[in-house]
């Protein structure tokens, strides 16, 4: 077993950091009966729950693969290793095989032949014809096998996966039974009419229909490529779980740039007014009056400039997507904090007029103390339901701002840059739709759950509109 | 609620109604003109910059000025080679030679001799220019336009709002004053560089006149007060220019805008304050002889060209080869010139749209993007292209040419790493050169349009040799007649003999790590990029693209910081020394700023260079570009990648289309068949109705529940 | 209350001059005037000269901020930062690199960025509206489930897929209308109708949505109540009274985002080919056309600016309890 040199990019720090934080912040939550209280209602909605989970099977793709390193050359001697320069991550390394098995050119979903006709010998005679593939459906001997094949892997797949639904179902019956003390058949009969205060059907329905949904995809994926193979033969299905990244850092680094800037100027200049007040409205009327996009280019033009004058800080291809993407993170973040800012200065600058709050001023209580125990709880539900309601809005921008030029780096895997390359692809007859349709089926899937579980988030967190849907 | 679905349905029934009701096609793009018109369709991707010929320089603005100005020479339409026939001229001009003394030399006098060139163009008396205000006279003979107030020029936004227009012959100092227009610091003219060292006394002009406006930052510079010493007229139709030493290919910027007529009286109509506020400049409304002039100049939108109603007549040409006659080429010959009447170009960025309209009839001709080039064309089992039999049943012909270019990856020479002209550095160099497959890049991104490059020279240029004889044989053996490349373990034997066994440095044992920069962007970039990794992973050597963007680009260019980079070149005009000079040493990109963007500096190759530039096309000039061809496939110092071949499609109606890259003004020759468009128009672009139908009855099934239950709920609480 | 526009007027100059100080100092570092000189005068064979020469030209020979070799207050004014910004302030925008005048540009864009983005705005009211009633009339049923679930698909694509499939099946595959292109004048609808189309639907789900909470946060006030209990047919409920007072927050909403509109759609622009301001923008950041883009934050800042002020009118306007002082 080679041994390999752990990369730590910028962005991996910065996810990990703040998945740090989200496990503090759920620790402190969980210890607090009002904190919890709101989250209890949420984890009541089927919907947000089915969501959540998509959302959770997401996250833990876009994990794996924030842990990078480098493989060690396989011929370097033992006293100086040596290391390749390509980046790789857990991720690529649970999936090499869809990594590496490239094939020519575009295929079809599925298909076992190339998409484009080529020169191929056959009987001694160059004919022209569409020629088989390399690794997708290598295996049939003949074409109408293909179906059938199909048809076998997706089963067995897919019971696979019901399987290991079906045994954690019995573990999580097992655990509930012991710890309600009911009998298993009363558990079951609860958890049938969905009467468990928790909405128990959906969660094992979702994940059942998760791990059959993998189980089939990996089943199939060993034998074909299961969204097919773009312009220079790589598995799309790759292509897009690789996206899965970007899109998360993208929709959770930005909000990350933005907090403490909203929370703090929103915070301060409602809490102080005055002068502290107009230098905070001047700062982000400015910043809003001018167009996003023209900022966003400006400063990605910027990173380039500094990633090419020191070419040797960020010596791999991968370093360099990598401190585009951390600086169109916080180009975005910079931009998108003054919403939040205003709404946060507007309500500070009413929750400072009530009675517990001038009371404590007048009892001397310093600022800080008075913004840390009663201004910044009180808003904490806002800033939340801010958090949740930007992230599907910021992934679908970074397709947008990919397709004008100033997204992430053109190497790196990203959803807008698959869609950019299907600008031309459709052009063609018969359509490439694959590439296209699977950004697209990804990306849906991600930002509607996003969406989904940012409305039962915000129903439960928002006072004003809570219990009248 | 009621309301709301009758007006849906109302609107849906009326869209109905006015699709199939339109006198034309809905889909057509061009909304009142008529199908059968003697019109042009064309296409433009890229807003042009400038419209002035000192300063026009690229492809795409060359379309529309190539149609209105009109250089004394042009290139024959017909003829391969290229040959240069009479544009203006009365004769394609021979140069006269003379020594530092200024004596008469004979035509063969050794080029060392030479001190002078004088080349004599006398120009066709009667030619005119179109119709423009800048010539417009009163009663008294006074120019109307010339001295106008800031009001009358604010009442004008178009050149068309001018009441009157006028016209002028044709004079020799027109030419003239052009050349002195390439001096002008104020137009910052691209080939004043090259000139001024070519052209007697052009770098004095340029001198002087900076000087002038510098000391009067507003004043219009008035050229006719500036002498030019190797630009004189010698009577109204004549002039003459002096060129210092011999420079053959001289005689091809004279097919060039550059060096058109532009008449005085534009410049001076241009001048005015306030015409540039109103982009009324000579850089946008151009003045020329040409068969078209601009009619409509909106870059956002369309440009149109009109033919000129002074125009001074040409005839089709009548020569040409059997294969022109059969292609029907020959049909119109010593008819007059130009056919079409008008010629709308319509800007269209995205490829989908362009390829689309082409499709449906809107354009009557297309260049092929490689993505839909599948459904255009096929290969033969002979490998000949050919149209598929969609395209066929359409009607589309198929057009194809090599350009006069060439795409090659550069080595940075002063690298540590890949430069340097040791053995082992061209070892490297060579195994490089093989693993880079470009016979698969042309198959995969270019679907096969390109042809893998031999060396510098593209083919139709004098020192290219066809087939096996003129192959690479540093990367390139010949298998059964045939170009074959070479294994990649010839490469991997060349990597080790370079000092690099398995892609690792044989003394320290470190991987070899090479860095290629690129400015590729754009959709197609990621797949490019990857494709070029790919290469190198079959020598075990590793790859880091860098992309950049332009000005990044060309700045590590300049200042020699990249390492494998990306480049290409478009020539000027056809011959080899144009490709050659982008190797000779003296034009080194750093230090000198030249066009040698590797660097390579060879004395070898640079005394061959000086001998071969001055020499006339024969069997001793290919001997000395044979030798050249040698010493720079051996050192390497580019990879040879393709050159690009063009493939267009033209419709049934367009006739006399063949494909001259390096005539510009081939607008003039091209007819239509209106009548034949019209009616395929209409037959291919019939609307589908279905679709809306479907969608108002899924509208009204949608809605109808809804207002029934309101109408039960209003039943019940009222 | 012209004596408030006037205030406030001024208030936006020193927003202007920082928005303008910001855009210089961030394209200046990346673009330096070298680099612009390079980028208009092509690849081949330029020389240092030449560079120069375009610099002085085109007015970037001088120093950036601070002109140390001048004296008086031409330190500041002799340089480029004055030359090129202070003459934005009354709107005379000078010329492009490529030697276009800017001002008029802009003049002839606004009409084709308008003709896409006023119909885009308002049908897109219409329809928002009208969808959310519809939501909200039928609130608690499966009617309204299915119509929120239906919003949050639609909010959940990508804007460029609804660009892509519209031109895709409308124009290509079934032959309606023109695939991209524009016109002016009654030509010019079958440009609009395609780009309009895919403006609205793309706009459904966050619009429909967002109206929606703003109709049912009104449906459950006191006075709602009260014309319920006078007897009120729940039509006459809806569209008296909670599409009434409902309008309010969304008319003065939508009021900030009226001026903005001159600057049309980035995307849909270059998509469909509308030669509005929206391209343009996008040519000159691709083009790195540093006095284009200059020019359009300009704009763009000043007609936000503009839009925060009619949202103040408006809602003195509409709320006669709000006074401008």
């Amino acid at each position: 077993m080679n041994s390999i040199q752990p990369v730590i990019l910028w962005t991996d720090a910065l996810i990990f950091a703040l998945l740090l934080a989200v496990l503090v912040l759920v620790w402190l939550i969980r210890r607090q009966e009002h904190l919890l209280a709101p989250w209890r209602v949420v984890a009541q909605r089927p919907m947000a729950m089915g969501a959540a989970l998509v959302l959770g099977a997401f996250v833990v793709i876009g994990l794996l693969d924030s842990l990078h390193y480098r493989a060690q050359l396989t011929d370097s001697p033992a006293d100086a290793p040596q290391y390749s320069v390509e980046v790789l991550s857990v991720f690529d390394a649970l999936t090499s095989e869809l990594r590496s098995r490239q094939e020519k050119t575009y295929s079809a979903p599925l298909a076992m032949q190339l998409y484009a006709k080529e020169f191929v010998e056959r009987d001694g005679a160059t004919v022209r014809d569409y020629p088989r593939l390399q690794y997708g459906g290598a295996h049939l001997q003949r074409a109408d096998e293909r179906l059938s094949d199909i048809t076998r892997r997706t089963l067995v797949g897919a019971t696979q996966g019901g399987l290991a639904s079906l045994l954690l179902f019995g573990l999580l019956a097992g655990w509930q039974v012991r710890r309600t003390r009911l009998a298993v058949g009363a558990w079951l009969a609860a958890w049938r009419q969905g009467s468990l205060n928790w909405p128990g059907r959906t969660v094992v329905l979702m994940v059942a229909l998760l791990l059959m949904l993998g189980g089939a995809l990996a089943q199939l994926a060993s034998g074909y490529h299961v969204f097919g193979t773009d312009k220079v033969g790589q598995d799309v299905l790759y292509i897009s779980l690789k996206s899965i990244r970007t899109g998360l850092v993208i929709g959770t680094l930005t909000t990350l740039v933005t907090l403490p800037l909203a929370i703090g100027f929103g915070i301060t200049a409602g809490y102080f007014r005055g002068w502290v007040d107009d230098i905070i409205q001047y700062l982000y009327t400015v910043l809003n009056s001018i167009p996003g996009v023209l900022l966003i280019a400006a400063a990605v033009l910027i990173v380039q400039v500094y990633i090419e004058s020191n070419p040797d800080i960020f010596d791999t291809a991968a370093a360099r997507a990598d401190i585009r993407l951390l600086a169109l993170c916080l180009i975005m973040g910079v931009t998108s904090w003054t919403g939040l800012a205003r709404l946060l200065r507007g309500e500070s600058l009413k929750l400072r007029t009530l009675d517990y709050v001038e009371a404590a001023r007048a009892f001397g209580v310093s600022n800080v103390r008075i913004i840390s125990r009663h201004i910044f709880p009180n808003l904490f539900h806002l800033v939340l339901i801010a958090i949740v309601l930007d992230f599907s809005g910021l992934v679908l921008a970074e397709a947008v701002l990919s397709y004008i030029g100033v997204g992430v780096d053109p190497a790196m895997y990203s959803w807008g840059n698959m869609i950019n390359g299907a600008r031309l692809e459709l052009a063609r007859e018969p359509v490439v739709w694959w590439q296209l349709g699977a950004a697209f089926a990804f990306m849906f899937t991600l930002v509607l759950a996003a969406n989904l579980f940012a409305d039962g988030v915000r129903d439960a967190f928002d006072p004003r509109l809570g219990g009248r849907r | 609620m009621v309301r709301i679905g009758a007006i849906l349905l109302g609107t849906g029934l009326l869209g109905l109604g006015l699709l199939a009701g339109c006198p034309d096609n809905s889909n057509n793009p061009y909304p009142g003109s008529k199908a059968d018109a003697n019109v042009l369709y064309s296409a433009f991707s890229e807003r042009p910059k400038h419209l002035d010929p000192a300063r026009s320089y690229s492809a795409n603005e060359a379309e529309f000025t190539g149609q209105i100005y009109e250089p004394p020479l042009q290139y024959h339409f017909l003829k391969r080679p290229y040959t240069l026939v009479p544009l203006t001229a009365e004769a394609v001009p021979r140069p006269r030679y003379f020594d530092a003394a200024g004596k008469a030399l004979p035509d063969d006098a050794p080029a060392a001799s030479i001190a002078e060139s004088a080349y004599e163009i006398r120009i066709r008396p009667g030619i005119r220019y179109q119709p423009h205000p800048a010539f417009a006279r009163d009663a008294a003979g006074r120019y109307r336009y010339h001295s106008l107030a800031a009001a009358d020029i604010a009442k004008n936004t178009r050149i068309q709002d001018f009441e009157h227009s006028g016209t002028r012959e044709l004079v020799a100092a027109d030419y003239v004053y052009q050349i002195k227009r390439l001096a002008n610091p104020r137009l910052s003219s691209p080939i004043f560089g090259l000139m001024s060292e070519h052209i007697v006394g052009l770098k004095a002009l340029g001198e002087a006149l900076e000087k002038a406006a510098k000391a009067d930052p507003d004043a219009a510079l008035k050229l006719d007060d500036f002498p030019l010493d190797g630009a004189e007229v010698v009577d109204r139709h004549t002039y003459r220019i002096r060129i210092k030493g011999k420079y053959p290919q001289f005689i091809y910027w004279l097919a060039m805008p550059f060096f058109a007529p532009v008449p005085w009286e534009a410049e001076a109509f241009y001048a005015q304050p306030g015409m540039a506020d109103r982009n009324l400049t000579l850089d946008w409304q151009p003045v020329g002889t040409g068969p078209y002039y601009l009619a409509e100049n909106d870059p956002n939108r369309r440009m149109v060209l009109k033919k000129n109603p002074h125009f001074h007549g040409e005839a089709h040409p009548a020569e040409g080869s059997e294969e022109d006659r059969r292609a029907g080429l020959l049909a119109d010959a010593g008819k007059l010139l130009p056919f079409v009447d008008e010629a709308v170009y319509s800007l269209e960025k995205e490829t989908i749209p362009y390829w689309s309209k082409f499709l449906q009839g809107y354009y009557d001709s297309s260049g092929i993007s490689s993505d839909s080039f599948d459904q255009a064309v096929q290969f033969t089992s002979g490998g000949d292209p050919q149209l598929t039999d969609s395209m066929r049943e359409q009607d589309i012909h198929l057009i194809t040419a090599v350009s006069a270019s060439i795409w090659y990856v550069g080595f940075n020479m002063l690298d540590p790493v890949v430069g340097g002209l040791g053995e082992d550095r061209q070892k490297l160099r060579q195994a490089l050169s093989i693993a880079f497959d470009y016979d698969e890049f042309i198959s995969i991104f270019l679907n096969g349009r390109g042809i893998p490059a031999q060396g510098p020279i593209p083919p139709g240029l004098f020192g290219y040799v066809e087939g096996v004889a003129g192959l690479n044989p540093y990367v390139y053996e010949a298998r059964d007649g045939q170009i074959q490349r070479r294994p990649i373990e010839t490469a991997r034997k060349l990597l080790a003999e370079a000092g690099y066994p398995n892609g690792r440095n044989a003394k320290t044992g470190e991987p070899l790590v090479l860095y290629f920069d690129t400015m590729a962007s754009g959709p197609d970039a990621k797949s490019r990029l990857d494709w070029m990794k790919k290469q190198l992973d079959k020598l075990n050597v590793q790859l880091v693209v860098r992309g950049t963007d332009y000005n990044r680009f060309q700045d590590k260019i300049r200042k020699g910081n990249a390492q494998l980079f990306e480049w290409g070149w478009n020539a000027d005009y056809p011959d080899p020394e144009n490709f050659l000079f982008l190797l000779y040493g003296p034009h080194k990109k750093v230090a000198s700023g030249g066009e040698n963007a590797a660097n390579y500096d060879s004395t070898e190759f640079n005394s061959l260079f000086e001998r071969m530039k001055d020499m006339d096309n024969g069997p001793a000039r290919q001997q000395v570009i044979d030798a050249m061809l040698e010493i720079v496939r051996r050192d390497a110092p580019w990879i040879f990648a393709y050159y690009p071949k063009s493939f267009g499609l033209r419709h049934g109606w367009v006739h006399n289309v063949k494909p001259n890259l390096m005539a510009n003004n081939t607008l003039k020759y091209r007819r239509i068949d209106p009548d034949l468009r019209a009616s395929r128009r209409a037959e291919w672009n019939r609307p589908v109705l279905w679709p809306i139908i479907l969608l108002v009855a899924a509208l009204v099934a949608v809605i109808a529940p809804a207002v029934i239950g309101w109408r039960r709920h209003e039943g019940k609480t009222a | 209350m012209l004596a408030y526009i006037l205030r406030r007027l001024l208030y936006a100059i020193p927003i202007l001059i920082g928005v303008n100080l910001l855009t210089f100092t961030l394209f200046f570092v990346v673009n330096t005037p070298d680099d612009m000189a390079r980028l208009q005068l092509g690849a081949k064979h330029v020389t240092p000269e030449a560079i120069d020469r375009w610099k002085v030209e085109h007015g970037y020979d001088k120093p950036l901020m601070l002109n140390a070799a001048a004296t008086g207050s031409a330190q500041f004014t002799d340089t480029i930062f004055f030359k090129h910004s202070a003459a934005m302030f009354v709107f005379e925008f000078g010329k492009g690199d490529d030697g276009r005048n800017i001002g008029n540009e802009i003049r002839t864009r606004m009409g084709p960025s308008l003709a896409i983005a006023l119909p885009v705005f308002v049908i897109g009211l219409l329809v928002n509206v009208s969808f959310a009633l519809l939501m909200v009339f039928f609130r608690a049923t499966y009617l309204d489930l299915w119509g929120v679930v239906l919003c949050v698909v639609l909010m959940s694509i990508s804007g460029l897929f609804y660009i892509i499939a519209g031109q895709y099946f409308i124009a290509k595959l079934w032959n309606l209308l023109p695939i991209s292109g524009f016109a002016g004048g009654i030509d010019g609808i079958r440009f609009i109708l395609l780009p309009v189309l895919v403006g609205v639907v793309a706009g459904i789900g966050s619009g429909s949505r967002w109206y929606r909470t703003i109709f049912l946060e009104e449906i459950g006030k006191d006075y709602v109540r009260t014309a319920r209990a006078k007897g009120l047919s729940e039509g006459r409920v809806l569209f008296r009274h909670v599409l009434k007072n409902g309008m309010i927050p969304i008319l003065t909403g939508a009021v900030v985002v009226l001026p903005l509109l001159f600057m049309g759609s980035l995307i849909t622009e270059s998509f469909f080919g509308i030669p509005g301001l929206g391209s343009y923008t996008i040519d000159a950041i691709q083009a790195q056309d540093f006095a284009v883009v200059r020019a359009m934050v300009f704009l763009g800042s000043f007609l936000y600016i503009v839009g925060l002020i009619l949202t103040d009118i408006s809602y003195s306007w509409v709320d006669p309890r709000v006074r401008l002082q």
